[in-house]
């Protein structure tokens, strides 16, 4: 009965008017001046620091009218540095889904040694500086590097390339998938994968039939973030790119180029481009929580 | 299909779950492994379904070996504690996934899919949800679709873990009477697990009565319950008065005193008796092998339960008596048990 009471007093509260519930306080709120006073300073921050540099972008971009910034995206140039941006981010968030579902695979359904120092491995992209991974990998592949020789004698080129790029991205946009997965998996457990083998699925029947499906929503998430980051990313790329005009550029580092060249319009429509991603990225990243919420209050028997 | 076990041992770290276990299951049997947490029994019955693997021994079906063959292979329904349900397929779906994952060669097509899906949601009286989803479905629900999934597969052995146990006490006793009436129906051999003594006793033809990895006594329920083998089944089944006793040429001593009971074939040495506590008789003060006053008296149910402070050894032990006479805090009475056991310490 105890239990019953607060429950048919917050019941109540509706239909009491506005001065008797003042009197009676909910502990829950503070007063209205400090809420207003609390709600407008993260108002104004957001507006300073996030909605006016958006403006500031698309204002900049459009700043000559809409041909000229149709001129600047068509540039060979910028095409380029689109599409190099495009194949990069698609290598990457394909081979990191992969292994981020194995990753969180092992780590979720598995006990063994050395659980945690891997964790905190897939971890490390994260808190190391993106300039320092590029960094290691011009230590490992460039000329002086670990194997450089060993790659110049067999003509394999990684850095100032593609693939040198590449890597870069894979290294830095490797935790998102694993993240975005392991918790779920965690908390899902293995009961469902051991009914279904137990009902004479083979592991790959049960894999897709019954973990794909359940931890889809979490896939979604972690790829929508490693896109995000893999088309945004400037430090360790710059750092392996080369800034080859045409060859290696991507989109983060064509921005800086035209802008140092004076080029505003040209620079701030390619950033336009990525900040209408960000927007993207922002917009399906709410709707894809919701779907995981949904999820965990399903199964929460 | 029989089950057999033979010196099943399984280890996780230093921590033996099984200890060199033996068990024979006969062919449509309803078994109940019943034991504390920890005591090993939901080991011993994933290895059997072949979702554990045992380090050493051996597991027989119909004197074939099971340890052969993987979990898909040996044709066992198994029944998780949490339903372990698919959450993304619906009723229907979830009851219709092991026909579906057959091999294409023996798989039925999807009307007789659909019958038999049908077939087993009738048998479990919930045709009605067939399209729901598991989270909108009550636990006990819940529980009887997955036992109807479990039996789509027309399993040789159909293995429960602590099937009831995340139910409410009232949904608990219908599912005991409807899943020992579902044995009956469908006859096949059963094996669950539970650490709930009365649900063991009341639904299964056998219980296993299990213990720190080892088997303490394997019976009817009338057995194990009359004539436990050890002081752990005495102590864990039925509610008991226990007592630290001496014995010594024949005689029984609490505290130092002397009992006017017979020590039987128990051996000399530290001992522990078992009295079950409707089987301690209430009468007169001076009578009976203990005397002791009565402290607190609850009055509810078919019996009243007496508090009494033994006047040997300062101990409080709690009495069932029947109701035929009012007893009173207080009271000066002696005790005399119509049956006891006594055990090594």
């Amino acid at each position: 009965m105890t239990m019953e009471l607060p429950h048919s007093l917050v019941l109540t509260y509706p239909k009491e008017d506005g001065r008797l519930s003042a009197l009676h306080n909910d502990p829950r709120t503070e007063p209205r001046a400090v809420r207003i006073a609390i709600i407008g300073v993260a108002v104004t921050f957001l507006g300073i620091f996030v909605v006016l540099p958006l403006i500031v972008v698309f204002a900049q971009a459009f700043s000559r009218g809409v041909s000229a910034y149709v001129t600047a995206l068509g540039n060979p140039e910028a095409l380029s540095a689109i599409r190099l941006t495009l194949l990069i981010a698609a290598i990457s968030v394909g081979l990191n889904l992969v292994f981020g579902l194995v990753a969180a695979w092992a780590i979720a359904k598995f006990e063994f040694r050395g659980k945690t120092f891997l964790v905190s491995l897939i971890d490390l992209p994260f808190s190391v500086s993106p300039v320092i991974s590029g960094l290691v990998f011009v230590l490992l592949f460039g000329a002086q590097g670990f194997f450089g020789p060993w790659l110049a004698s067999h003509n394999i080129r990684l850095l100032f390339a593609v693939p040198g790029m590449t890597l870069a991205t894979l290294f830095v946009t490797f935790p998102f998938v694993a993240r975005a997965l392991i918790p779920l998996m965690q908390e899902q457990g293995t009961q469902e994968e051991e009914a279904a083998l137990s009902l004479g699925a083979s592991g790959l029947q049960a894999f897709f039939r019954v973990t794909l499906p359940n931890i889809k929503w979490g896939v979604l998430y972690g790829v929508l973030l490693c896109n995000a980051r893999a088309m945004g990313e400037f430090g360790a790329v710059s750092v392996v790119s080369g800034h080859i005009r045409g060859e290696t550029n991507t989109m983060p580092l064509l921005v800086e180029i035209l802008y140092n060249e004076y080029q505003f319009v040209a620079s701030f429509a390619i950033a336009s481009l990525l900040a209408m991603l960000a927007l993207i990225t922002l917009v399906a990243k709410t709707i894809l929580e919701r779907h995981l919420d949904e999820g965990k209050l399903s199964h929460d028997h | 299909m029989t089950i057999e076990v033979r010196n099943l041992v399984k280890k996780f770290g230093a921590f033996a779950a099984l200890d060199d276990v033996d068990l024979r299951v006969a062919d449509g049997e309803l078994l109940a492994l019943l034991g504390p947490s920890g005591s090993g029994k939901t080991t011993l019955l994933r290895i059997i379904a072949g979702l554990d693997w045992p380090d050493s021994g051996e597991v027989f079906f119909d004197g074939e070996n099971a340890l052969l063959r993987n979990a898909g292979e040996r044709h066992v329904g198994f029944v998780f504690q949490h339903y372990a349900l698919f959450r993304h397929m619906t009723v229907f779906e979830n009851v219709a996934f092991g026909l579906r994952v057959q091999p294409r060669a023996i798989r039925k097509d999807e009307a007789g899919i659909r019958a038999r899906v049908k077939e087993l949601l009738d048998l479990v009286q919930l045709d009605w949800l067939a399209n729901r989803y598991p989270s909108q479905l009550s636990g006990g629900q819940r529980q009887r679709i997955a036992l109807a999934r479990a039996l789509a597969i027309e399993p040789r052995i159909l293995l429960l873990d602590e099937p009831f146990g995340a139910l409410d006490a009232k949904v608990r006793k219908e599912l005991r009477q409807w899943l020992r009436s579902l044995h009956h129906e469908i006859n096949v051999t059963s094996i669950f697990v539970t650490h709930d003594q009365e649900e063991a006793l009341e639904v299964a033809n056998r219980v296993v009565v299990m213990d720190k990895g080892r088997i303490e006594q394997v019976g009817t329920p009338a057995e194990v319950y009359d004539s436990p083998a050890s002081a752990f089944v005495h102590g864990f089944i039925g509610e008991s008065i226990e007592l630290p006793v001496h014995v010594a040429d024949g005689a029984v001593r609490l505290g130092g005193e002397k009992l006017a009971l017979a020590a039987h074939d128990a051996g000399p040495g530290a001992s522990r008796l078992f009295v079950r506590r409707h089987d301690m008789q209430i009468g007169p003060a001076g009578a009976g092998a203990f005397q002791g006053e009565i402290t607190h008296v609850r009055n509810f149910g078919p019996v009243q339960r007496a508090e009494v402070a033994l006047s040997h050894g300062k101990t409080v032990i709690e009495v069932d008596a029947p109701r035929d006479r009012e007893l009173r805090a207080g009271e000066i009475v002696g005790l005399n048990p119509r049956r006891y056991r006594i055990f090594a310490a």
